[in-house]
């Protein structure tokens, strides 16, 4: 209970020290909708084929502004020597990574938030057909990014290239879960929401985050104390 | 009765150890000072100690991480929260009944009431030390690890971690504290202990030698230079 406790302390003081700087926030934002604009323009594909890669483009600049997230996680604690003092404190390992993952998730789904609807301007494209299903895909990929991303950025914390390093470890880690992704929402996408394999797909991020989610919170300790 | 006990405690960094075979024992209410010159081990030791590094070799018995404050080289508060913010956070992690409360009596002891709403990076570096002490005591903790912890302070915040370090020991908690500053660590300290080269050449009560000659601890236990 006390390891809640303290998760959720955590996650309150890194939303508000977010949105006191929105340092992750507006990069991320900015960044994505940068690469929506651009992508509108780079393509000049038929009503068809924008469909068909729709779900990919969208999860593409989910997962790079995720990365910017994510990167300032644990980076966030070295002023000061902060990371020590948390570390030194009574809130367990996992606590310290449940609260810094669930503030990355926040910060990551308000990002997603504002760019699903200028993604549907720019491209012409309904996403809202299944909205149930969408916020599903969205809630669950979202998580899979976060709690994986976060972990990378505890590993990479004192690593002196550590924006270089981080995408290098995490994307190759995110292919099934971005798989899952693209696909469900490709699929949510078209006229036919429901004719594709949603089931299969949404099995796999359930599966994808159950298991990073757990090996995460068991190796954390491992990796801040060396 | 003992509040900290470490046994044949090694760190390599690759393959230099940073310690060599360190053994403490301390004293429940004691206050020691660790010595030592540069790169001989004390932040290592204060690391272990305080839960920050995994001691490659050895043991180290130590009161429940709630029972522990620690005082670093960094002040270890954020500064994009305010001072009560960083307080609060603390005490929820501590896991104290009424962190609000106690955040607010904290900053008041250290002489940082009236400011207590204003962002910690806003603070002079002064008030940031004081931020920081008053973090290191906001539990009343059985055991204080403090690396160094006069060092760079103003004269006032001198002042208010000797006055909380005279509390602290008043009501029975253990002192461990690295320090250069031989002068001022035997203000305070019952217990000397000398590190060299990653090992604890000697370790007992201060003596008054110590305290009229600051060079008379190196010369008779340190090895030659």
């Amino acid at each position: 209970m006390s390891g809640l406790v303290a998760a959720l302390a955590i996650a309150r003081k890194d939303l508000r020290t977010e949105l006191r700087t929105k340092e992750s926030f507006n990069s991320s934002l900015s960044f994505s909708v940068v690469i929506l604009v651009l992508f509108s323009f780079a393509f000049d594909l038929d009503r068809e084929s924008f469909y068909a890669i729709s779900g990919g483009m969208l999860w593409l600049v989910f997962s790079f502004a995720g990365a910017l997230i994510v990167n300032r996680s644990f980076a966030r604690e070295l002023p000061n020597d902060c990371l020590d003092v948390l570390i030194a404190s009574p809130a367990p390992g996992w606590a310290i990574y449940l609260g810094k993952t669930i503030a990355a998730f926040v910060t990551l789904l308000m990002v997603e938030f504002i760019s699903l609807p200028i993604f549907g301007l720019f491209y012409n494209i309904a996403w809202w057909h299944s909205p149930v299903m969408l916020a599903l895909v969205i809630i669950l990929a979202t998580w899979g990014i976060a709690i994986v991303g976060v972990g990378f950025s505890a590993v990479t914390v004192n690593v002196r290239l550590r924006e270089l390093m981080l995408p290098v470890l995490l994307y190759p880690i995110l292919i099934p879960v971005l798989l899952g992704a693209m696909g469900t929402c490709t699929a949510l996408f078209s006229d036919d929401p429901g004719a594709s394999g949603n089931t299969g797909a949404l099995q796999l991020l359930v599966v994808f985050d159950i298991v990073y989610t757990a090996a995460g919170l068991y190796m954390i300790e491992s990796i801040l104390v060396i | 009765m003992q509040a900290v006990k470490a046994e044949g405690v090694w760190k390599y960094f690759g393959d230099y150890p940073a310690l060599r075979g360190a053994s403490l024992d301390v004293e429940k209410g004691a206050c020691l000072a660790l010595l030592g010159r540069n790169g001989a081990g004390k932040t290592t030791l204060l690391r272990i100690l305080a839960g920050l590094s995994k001691p490659s070799k050895g043991t180290v018995e130590l009161p429940g991480r709630d029972k522990v404050g620690y005082l670093g080289h960094g002040i270890g508060v954020y500064d994009d929260l305010s001072a009560t913010e960083n307080l609060i956070l603390f005490g929820q992690l501590l896991g104290l009944t009424n962190p609000r409360e106690t955040a607010v009596k904290a900053l008041d002891r250290v002489g940082l009431g009236r400011v207590k709403d204003g962002l910690a990076r806003e603070f002079s570096r002064g008030m940031r030390q004081r931020l920081a002490i008053a973090r290191a005591f906001l539990h009343e903790p059985e055991l204080l690890l403090l690396d160094e912890p006069f060092t760079s302070l103003d004269d006032r915040a001198i002042a208010v971690l000797q006055s909380l370090l005279s509390d602290a020991r008043h009501r029975g908690a253990t002192i461990i504290m690295s320090t250069h500053q031989i002068r001022e660590a035997m203000e305070l300290a019952s217990h000397v202990a000398l590190l060299e080269r990653g090992k604890i050449v000697h370790s007992g009560l201060q003596t008054p030698e110590m305290i009229l000659d600051p060079g008379w601890l190196y010369r008779t236990y340190g090895e030659p230079q």
